[in-house]
């Protein structure tokens, strides 16, 4: 007979728990959906993962969620302007759908809510192992979100812009992304509030075959939030998903990736940029799947530490052993800004097939001070030279883009998170 | 406009001294010519110059315009108008180079307490300044310094204090790396600055620079000190005879 030693529950855990008797009756959702959400709420009272799981070794979820915040739907949110100009925007505010089904040609949006319901839903709620935490907590809990459906063929001039605003509360939202055949259009995920809130979100998006799909996650939460995260992708023959993400804010930010290079000749490129300051602890674990032959994929994620800042940098390839002519390149450079930072950086290849091209570096450095002094030397103060010097090291990243809208954009946030931390 | 008194200086944290008690005067208008061997110093006075925290003063002072820069960082001696052109001027990669000439024309306006200059007005400069030096307009789209060639990057340096018309020039090896042709383009760049208000000091191996931008004092290095000086024919004579004798003299 085993012995079990039942750990004494966090704060945190106590709270899910609770929150999740409180909740079960209005939490939207076929038969399916709840057996579902209450395997999944199972899983959080085995315990949240510590440093012991692997995946969680740089972020001990169970000893840094000290504490949740509680779910209030009418907390004030703040509007935000999209990010580019002319974007389709849809919103979210404390977990609940504000914008109606309303859409552009092509484009099917139904409230996750009703989707909830309409008996489809329930596989997307799997989660992806033991130590999937964050789908856990999402399942459990998520009541609304976004549905969206590109039919065949659709290119969409504008971006489709989604937004998930916090006014301090707990929310669950999903956004999952259904791209058809030849798709091509630009998604912009906004995750951003204004108070100590706890949020969970996770994009699901399905890419059709010669489909060319660009995602954008600009997360912005206040220093006091928390802030987890699943970004999902499987990526059709010929299709093309680029991934570009940006963290720049929140107190404790988890961001994984997942993604599955599924169909022949797709090509996966993710571009990162973590700017870390004060306390935050901020961790992006990316696991990417080639699981057919002929594939690609290049990772590039760059760092700004700052204050007493943690960053984590987790990169799994899977290579399968049918994923012949693979070609995946991974790279995570960071810039340590001040003595109490810190950056931890894994990566991991796991190589099935042999004949394939893989690498991966990694490197960590301080500003050049041969390059400042340069800088100096023609009358530019520190302050500016260190600026251009952060953004120089920064700006491959963002200017391979290609897009001029997106570049600008971006390049401003950029902009804005060094006038206030650098 | 200069004047080095009894300066000595080592490499920081450590008590390796390098500069051992050299006394140096460069008036306004005056081109300095300052030569010696290998390991004499020179390059680390035109850090000090520039203002490098690599090397730290422990005696004796630098004046300039009779004001001691001694506690002024790198960028305080640019915007007072103190230029050194670097031996191996550094790549940087990802900053591109017309934002940098903007952001450090602009810098030093500031700190004059000029206006801005207005983006048209700045383009047409660095346009004039590129073709004086017969510089392909592309290199300016580059990275700074990046996949320039060594004759490049000198230029780039030149063209650099063309723009922002420094008072005190201090050009370190400029000629090294150069062909004949881009040493006259340079040095053309060079004479072109001469003027009765501005003062430029040549560090040099070689008498072959100095022929084309002609001295008004020639000082030996060695060891640290300023162990001769002479009008232009004591670079003639160094070219001749080497620095032995001069060496000897001193001793």
């Amino acid at each position: 007979m085993n012995i079990h030693a039942t750990p004494q529950r966090t704060p945190a855990e106590t709270a899910f728990v609770d929150a999740f008797g409180d909740r079960l009756t209005q939490l939207p959702g076929d038969p399916a959906v709840m057996v579902k959400r209450d395997g999944a709420i199972e899983q959080v009272k085995a315990g949240l993962p510590t440093r012991r799981i692997e995946s969680w070794h740089y972020t001990d979820l169970r000893r840094l969620l000290t504490s949740v915040a509680d779910f209030d739907a009418a907390a004030s949110t703040t509007a935000l302007a999209p990010l580019i100009e002319g974007s389709k925007v849809l919103t979210l505010a404390n977990g609940v759908s504000v914008d109606d089904k309303a859409a552009l040609d092509g484009v099917s949006v139904v409230r996750l809510s009703e989707k909830l319901v309409d008996g489809s839903f329930a596989p997307a709620l799997d989660l992806y192992g033991s130590d999937d935490a964050i789908g856990a907590v999402n399942s459990a809990f998520v009541a609304d979100g976004y549905f969206v459906d590109i039919a065949d063929g659709i290119e969409l001039e504008q971006p489709l812009e989604l937004q998930n605003l916090q006014g301090g509360a707990q929310s669950h939202v999903r956004l999952p992304v259904r791209a058809g055949k030849g798709v091509k259009a630009t998604i912009v995920e906004r995750q951003t509030g204004t108070g100590a809130a706890t949020v969970s979100c996770v994009s699901q998006l399905l890419i059709g075959d010669d489909a060319e799909i660009t995602w954008v996650i600009v997360q912005e939460q206040p220093d006091t939030a928390t802030h987890v995260a699943q970004f999902k992708a499987e990526i059709g023959a010929n299709a093309k998903l680029r991934l570009f993400f940006m963290n720049a804010g929140g107190k404790l930010v988890r961001q994984e990736v997942i993604v599955k290079a599924a169909g022949e000749g797709a090509e996966f490129t993710m571009r990162g940029v973590n700017l870390l300051s004060g306390d935050a602890h901020t961790d992006v674990t990316m696991v990417l799947d080639h699981a057919v032959p002929n594939t690609s994929s290049t990772e590039l994620v760059r760092n700004i530490v700052t204050g007493r800042a943690k960053g984590v940098f987790q990169g799994r390839i899977n290579v399968h052993q049918y994923a012949q002519k693979t070609d995946a390149k991974m790279a995570c450079n960071t810039l340590l800004l001040s003595d109490d930072a810190e950056f931890s950086t894994k990566p991991e290849l796991e190589i099935f097939a042999d004949d394939v091209q893989c690498g991966h570096g990694a490197t960590v450095t301080e500003i050049d001070r041969t390059h400042l002094f340069y800088l100096m030397a023609r009358g530019i103060e520190e302050k500016a030279a260190r600026g251009l010097l952060v953004k120089a090291f920064l700006a491959e990243v963002i200017e391979e883009m290609e897009d001029e809208p997106l570049v600008e954009a971006l390049e401003a946030k950029l902009n804005d998170w060094f006038e206030t931390h650098v | 406009m200069l004047e080095i008194k009894n300066l000595h200086a080592k490499i920081a944290g450590t008590d390796t001294e390098i500069i051992r008690g050299l006394n140096l005067t460069v008036k306004a208008g005056e081109v300095a010519a300052i030569m010696g061997p290998n390991g004499s110093g020179k390059s680390t006075l035109s850090y000090i110059l520039a203002g490098r925290d690599d090397y730290e003063v422990t005696e004796g002072d630098i004046l300039y315009n009779g004001e001691s820069i001694l506690e002024m960082d790198p960028a305080e001696r640019a915007a007072k108008g103190i230029f050194l052109a670097f031996q191996y001027p550094m790549e940087i990669p990802g900053v591109a180079t017309m934002e940098f000439l903007k952001v450090a024309m602009n810098s030093q306006r500031k700190a004059r307490g000029e206006e801005p200059l207005k983006i048209p007005d700045f383009i047409k400069r660095v346009k004039e300044a590129a073709a004086s030096l017969s510089m392909n307009p592309d290199m300016l789209k580059r990275p700074l310094n990046v996949g320039f060639s060594g004759g490049e990057k000198k230029r780039a340096e030149i063209l650099q204090m063309k723009l922002l018309e420094p008072k005190l020039c201090v050009l370190d090896e400029t000629d090294s790396g150069l062909d004949i042709d881009a040493l006259k383009i340079v040095s053309d760049g060079v004479n072109a600055l001469r003027s009765p208000d501005r003062a430029v000091v040549v560090i040099t191996h070689y008498q072959r620079l100095l022929e084309h931008i002609v001295p008004d004092s020639v000082h030996v290095l060695y060891k640290g000190q300023v162990i001769k000086s002479g009008d232009k024919s004591l670079a003639l004579e160094l070219e001749a005879n080497g620095y032995a004798g001069v060496i000897e003299e001193a001793a």
